[in-house]
């Protein structure tokens, strides 16, 4: 594990204001989604989660026919598909289109597909400017950071923070109200949308019997994205096609629950291609990029798979309990929490990231809450079992391998295994409440002493089981 | 046809040919290979009479913020309208409902024939945006909008309040109902939204704020 992440991790557990910011926002998110799953819709909500599951199934396992599917259907209703292997051909084909249009400026609304890709640096290099839409999005953007919560950006911040910022980077008077702060936030975003040229968009699916995208949101950046810019530009993870219309109903009524506690979010957009002739207004030209970085490696594994059945609810980082203590910012990729912590692994390789499924109490809540039940618990065991084989191929278990030939040697040997426990219960514990805080200098190195840095040891009991053993009244004979 | 994703055509196409080649084999599946049958489709609509029907569609649009208006006739909902929009600049939709209750023939309301440039001026500019919608859906109190050239997508996006007519044979009970109802959505227009309440926020602290980017405020009346 990386020292940075270490240092970022304790940095946010010291902040009180963070803890507090981070703690009670899930919180809020956990009361509102359990309010709108009652007891009475509880059998339908899993009939729901189990339809989701075996739809993404099937459509994961057949991807190349609905690929394929889903191009033709967009071409014929005049749009472009382009595929993509990484970020930087996404860059490349925006610019290219920019500069053949002769565009400035560009909008984007909320999309952890582009976060991913750093698509806003990758515009802003280039000499675009490039204005983020979702207020949660345009406060991190200011901030010069990056989202801390898949659904809530800047969940981080407190309306403090945020009163600060502005006032910094906008020259408004500072006011923690967060009705105000919307109020300019709407203001001096209208000017841009108005102004646009380009609107760039995620999709939360895109339907491969229509050619469709649908677009979930609750305050209409999204849709002024892709209403007043002349060109639309929708940048879609390969995995988030699904086959029909008819499949989406399901979808919208767990995404919605599962994220914000809401039965349907205020705008779902259902785009089928740019403007038609019957039209007013929309988008003149239609773009949808299919991105790949590194979804066909991930394709590959039959129980992994899985993992690319996401909908982006953000509802098992809002119930983990790592999560809740140590923050998005902590996560080394844009995705955090248990759902992060099983796909960054499987992106960036168990090098960079295999770290992440043991930061994981296994207590199971987000397998729990996934509204489109991918095993998340078994997967981050899955992964943490390859960390651990990875480690042993490259012999750097040496500390491990140690300490259990120690403890077999000792397990072995009756008379080592009393010495031993005899001189441990000689440790003094008095100080500190008979809890082992410390261990003689020369046993206070590797895991041992880490292990101790931040826990206590119980005491060892006055008596061994092996005394007590031998104290014990003399057995009675048989009863016959 | 594929665009090319680095600006030379051939390499968009390769690039193409590439990921769909990694997809079929990481899925173990070849070129053309007929795929089986997708799990049915689930969906479940509701009998429900009229009567339910308005009341859960208030009850729902109220939770939400939004107000609804049950109009005894034509010229009750152009009455309430008028109201509505009393003082304030207004701009309206070409839909039919709007055109037999009248509203175009309020002083406040500027209605089309349009332009794409003085709609989008007019929208930038109304204080309330009148606008048919297509359906309701009772148990969510949403609104479902089909953009057509008499219905832009604008009116009901860029005005601080919305006020949208709809017609009680359409209101349907619930989301299932719409795509059962509507099962060629995408052919109608290629712009269909569904409207739950009034844009809102809660990205500062969880605290929820109408009126973000869209509408901060919904009136449904009912002809």
């Amino acid at each position: 594990m990386e020292t940075s992440v270490l240092v970022q991790i304790q940095r946010v557990l010291e902040n009180p204001k963070l803890q507090d910011a981070i703690y009670s926002s899930t919180a809020r998110l956990m009361e509102k989604r359990r309010a709108a799953i009652p007891p009475e819709l509880e059998q339908e909500f899993q009939r729901w989660r189990e339809q989701a599951h075996q739809i993404k199934k099937h459509t994961l396992e057949n991807l190349d026919h609905y690929l394929e599917l889903l191009e033709k259907r967009v071409t014929e209703r005049g749009g472009h598909v382009i595929f993509a292997r990484d970020g930087g051909q996404v860059a490349d084909f925006i610019l290219e289109l920019a500069k053949r249009h002769g565009a400035h400026l560009v909008v984007k609304s909320k999309s952890m597909t582009t976060e991913e890709i750093h698509l806003t640096k990758r515009l802003e290099q280039a000499g675009f400017e490039s204005v983020e839409t979702d207020l949660g999005e345009y406060i991190v953007q200011l901030a010069n950071e990056r989202p801390s919560h898949i659904v809530a950006p800047a969940l981080h911040k407190t309306r403090y923070d945020i009163a600060e910022l502005f006032h910094q980077r906008l020259g408004v008077e500072p006011d923690p109200e967060p009705e105000h702060q919307t109020q300019i936030a709407r203001r001096t975003l209208r000017e841009k949308f108005l102004q646009a040229d380009i609107g760039i968009t995620g999709a939360n699916f895109v339907i491969a019997e229509t050619g469709s995208i649908v677009i979930v949101e609750n305050e209409g950046n999204a849709r002024l994205s892709t209403t007043l810019p002349p060109i639309h530009v929708a940048i879609a993870g390969i995995e988030k096609v699904i086959p029909r219309l008819a499949d989406l109903a399901v979808f919208l009524k767990l995404l919605g629950r599962s994220a914000t506690g809401q039965p349907l979010t205020v705008y779902t957009s259902i785009l089928t291609g740019p403007r038609r002739n019957n039209e007013l207004d929309g988008p003149r030209q239609f773009y949808l990029i299919l991105l790949d970085n590194g979804r066909t490696r991930v394709l590959a594994d039959r129980t992994r798979r899985q993992s690319l059945y996401c909908i982006r609810c953000g509802a098992c980082l809002n119930h983990c309990p790592v999560y809740r203590k140590i923050g998005g910012h902590s996560y080394p990729w844009v995705y955090s929490g248990p759902i992060g912590a099983v796909i960054t692994p499987q992106f960036q390789g168990l090098d960079e990231a295999g770290w992440l499924p043991f930061a994981s109490s296994l207590c199971g809540a987000c397998g729990e809450v996934c509204p489109v039940k991918i095993d998340l618990p078994q997967l981050l065991l899955d992964l943490r079992y390859d960390a651990v084989k990875a480690k042993i191929r490259e012999n750097k278990n040496r500390w491990e391998r140690l300490s259990f030939r120690l403890w077999a040697a000792v397990m072995k040997r009756p008379k080592l295994y009393e010495l031993v426990s005899t001189a441990l219960g000689l440790i003094d514990t008095e100080e500190t409440n008979g809890w082992l805080r410390r261990v003689p200098g020369i046993f206070a190195l590797g895991p041992l002493k880490a292990w101790l840095q931040y826990r206590d040891f119980p005491p060892p009991p006055p008596q061994s089981f092996r005394q007590l053993w031998r104290l014990r009244p003399p057995a009675r004979e048989a009863l016959d | 046809m594929a665009v090319a994703a680095t600006g030379s055509g051939g390499v968009g196409l390769m690039e193409r040919d590439h990921i769909l080649h990694l997809v079929r084999t990481a899925i173990g599946r070849s070129v053309g290979q007929v795929p089986e049958e997708p799990p049915t489709v689930l969906l479940r609509g509701q009998q429900m009479p009229l009567e339910e029907r308005i009341r859960k569609f208030g009850e729902a649009l109220e939770k939400l913020g939004g107000k609804l208006h049950v109009a005894a006739s034509h010229s009750d909902a152009k009455h309430y309208v008028a109201a509505l929009v009393a003082g304030k600049r207004a701009v309206a939709s070409g839909a039919s409902v709007l055109l037999e209750c009248q509203i175009t023939e309020l002083p406040e309301v500027q209605a089309g024939p349009w332009t794409l440039e003085t709609l989008r001026q007019a929208c930038a500019s109304a204080d309330v945006g009148i606008t048919g919608a297509d359906y309701g859906l009772a148990d969510t109190g949403s609104l479902v909008l089909f953009a057509t050239t008499d219905e832009p997508r604008m009116i009901s996006l860029l005005p601080p309040v919305h006020v949208a007519m709809l017609r009680k044979e359409r209101l349907l009970a619930s989301l299932d109902d719409l795509f059962l109802e509507v099962p060629d959505l995408a052919e109608r227009s290629s712009s269909v939204v569904i409207i739950t309440g009034p844009s809102r926020t809660a990205d500062i602290e969880q605290i929820l704020v109408r009126g973000v980017h869209g509408p901060g405020q919904i009136h449904v009346v009912l002809v």
